[in-house]
């Protein structure tokens, strides 16, 4: 469970989330909003590279925001980006292995189980000793969600994953998403625009606008709410 | 291809073998002692190109003080060449870990920043070790922390290792210590230290979420590239027996700088390239008996050689076509005709 309590930050004078207070209960959530809502920032203050000007977050009692950066990732955090990371001269199993050595003390046989473990999550098994580079958009994507796979993390923050994807491809990383908690027990926050991916994997969803969480809940009746219609789209519908 | 060992091909470990044979068994039989000695100079440059390569091309740091942390090995390899009477090997050893440990103490401050400021921090840092090195003056006999003699008759000259002494044994010596860096730069670049390297050239932010600790990592490959950098300061010491501030001046690290870009940043065999273009290619140019002037003589009848800065131009317009993105960029940009 992660609780947020209170939580602004700002940027000289722009407040970029205002007060925001949620608690995710567990599971995989979603977190939507236009751009400019303060998604990533939200994301950028749990993985340690902004400071909030207040607020608390905790996970499971632990006050997170205590933790320097890179230790909150050999806590068990775990995040993706806009953009893709993983380098590309090296495998999708090396990729994979530079967060397993850098976040877990497990023995080297222990270490290969457990990044295997993880690029076979993503379906990614028969390419593990093939170059990220070489490989198409859509399974670039699912490296990303590999290295945020293993390691046994806590949470994973997965930022906009599907960004780009076609849709059959994001019915597949859909059914990845879906199956994090239950195959590795992490909380999972999806930053996404793609609603029908949010529909498809996030029990819960939460929306910012502006920096303050206007609607939280099931996703269906978040993403049926009129606030979160007018907010997001103008009233149009967003399934 | 079956890996020898993390992920290093016989296809990949194959040239370096053909390479280092060539040098050490064939190459001195056919040159006369002056290219040996060019070559000799070119081995121990390549150790601080390739550490260059390294930081710049594996790390993403662009560090402008690598000459003069090679002229800090000098110092420390000439000090404890006249003080004691450790073999040459030792003396190389300990001569990398002060230069490590000098490169620490540096790095410490500088590697916090980054890009530019970096280069001008490490530029900076270089003039810094010059001017102490210059006030210092290097070790000729003497006794004392400086180990200075005023006396010309009295001074000394630091002796080549015993098993090294003629110029094609030097040069053999330097290849063998030459190829035992660089199996550490590649035995840090196929492990996790090269892996977290990758990661932070690929993005620091993306390295932090992947739990990997910036500050440690950059330090890291700072120290290593100074320990290697600084046995190489050893070498040079060894090879010219008596040294001064000359042999370290501080724009040979923009010169270097500029080889390693122009030579390729990639991989290490830039590093090797580099050196041969900033050692190798000035003599070729210079000497009307090297292959370029027997070349120029067979097409145009006569060749007297040119001055070296020929090489310095060329590895300016080179370092700009590096950076314009090739000659088609720059005759786009209209930079050349």
């Amino acid at each position: 469970m992660i609780q947020i309590e209170g939580l602004t930050v700002r940027f000289g004078g722009v407040v970029s989330i205002d007060d925001m207070s949620i608690t995710f209960p567990g599971g995989t959530c979603g977190l939507i909003g236009p751009n400019g809502a303060g998604k990533t920032t939200f994301f950028n203050v749990l993985s340690g590279f902004v400071t909030p000007a207040s607020g608390t977050v905790s996970v499971d009692g632990i006050d997170l925001l205590a933790m320097p950066d890179f230790q909150r990732a050999r806590w068990g955090l775990r995040r993706t980006f806009q953009t893709e990371q993983a380098i590309e001269k090296m495998t999708v199993y090396d990729n994979v292995l530079i967060v397993s050595e850098h976040t877990s003390k497990l023995s080297r046989a222990a270490a290969a189980a457990d990044v295997s473990q993880a690029i076979e999550l993503a379906g990614l098994k028969d390419k593990a000793k093939v170059a990220v580079g070489t490989l198409p958009a859509s399974d670039r994507r699912m490296v990303e969600v590999a290295r945020a796979m293993v390691g046994s993390p806590k949470v994973i923050l997965l930022d906009e994953p599907a960004a780009g994807l076609p849709e059959g491809e994001t019915e597949r990383l859909a059914n990845t998403i879906k199956q994090i908690p239950d195959a590795i027990g992490a909380t999972v926050i999806v930053v996404e625009h793609d609603m029908s991916l949010v529909q498809a994997c996030c029990t819960t969803t939460a929306v910012l606008d502006f920096g303050r969480m206007i609607a939280n809940g099931p996703t269906g009746e978040v993403l049926r709410s009129p606030k979160v219609l007018s907010a997001y789209l103008g009233g149009e519908e967003l399934l | 291809m079956t890996s020898i060992f993390r992920g290093i091909t016989i296809r990949k470990a194959l040239p370096v073998v053909i390479i280092a044979a060539l040098a050490l068994f064939v190459i001195p039989g056919f040159l006369a002692p002056f290219w040996v000695k060019v070559l000799t100079q070119a081995t121990y440059y390549s150790i601080i190109a390739g550490g260059l390569v390294l930081l710049y091309g594996r790390v993403g740091l662009a560090s402008l003080g690598q000459v003069a942390l090679s002229g800090v090995g000098a110092w420390v390899f000439a000090r404890l060449y006249y003080a004691t009477h450790l073999p040459t090997p030792v003396l190389l050893l300990l001569a990398g870990l002060v230069a490590a440990v000098v490169g620490l103490g540096l790095g410490l401050p500088a590697l916090r920043l980054s890009g530019l400021y970096l280069s001008l921090a490490t530029l900076m840092m270089a003039a810094a070790v010059g001017i102490f090195i210059s006030v210092l003056k290097f070790p000729n006999g003497g006794h004392g922390f400086s180990g200075i003699v005023k006396d010309q008759s009295e001074r000394k000259l630091i002796a080549r290792p015993s098993i090294a002494i003629g110029d094609t044994a030097f040069f053999r010596f330097c290849i063998v210590v030459a190829a035992l860096m660089f199996g550490l730069y590649v035995l840090h670049l196929v492990t996790k230290p090269g892996r977290a390297w990758a990661s932070i050239a690929q993005s620091e932010a993306s390295a932090l979420a992947a739990g990997v600790n910036i500050t440690v990592y950059k330090l890291w490959s700072f120290v290593l590239v100074s320990f290697a950098t600084g046995v190489a300061g050893g070498l040079l010491a060894c090879d010219v027996g008596t040294l001064s501030a000359a042999n370290f001046p501080p724009q040979e690290s923009l010169i270097l700088m500029a080889v390693v870009l122009m030579a390729g940043y990639h991989s290490l065999w830039g590093g090797v390239v580099a050196a041969l273009l900033a050692r190798l290619l000035p003599e070729l140019l210079k000497n009307d008996d090297s292959v370029v002037g027997w070349i120029i003589q067979r097409f145009y009848g006569s060749w007297k050689g040119v001055s070296a800065t020929i090489g310095l131009i060329m590895f300016g317009v080179g370092l700009l076509a590096n950076l314009s993105g090739g000659t088609k960029a720059m005759k786009k940009k209209g930079l050349i005709s």
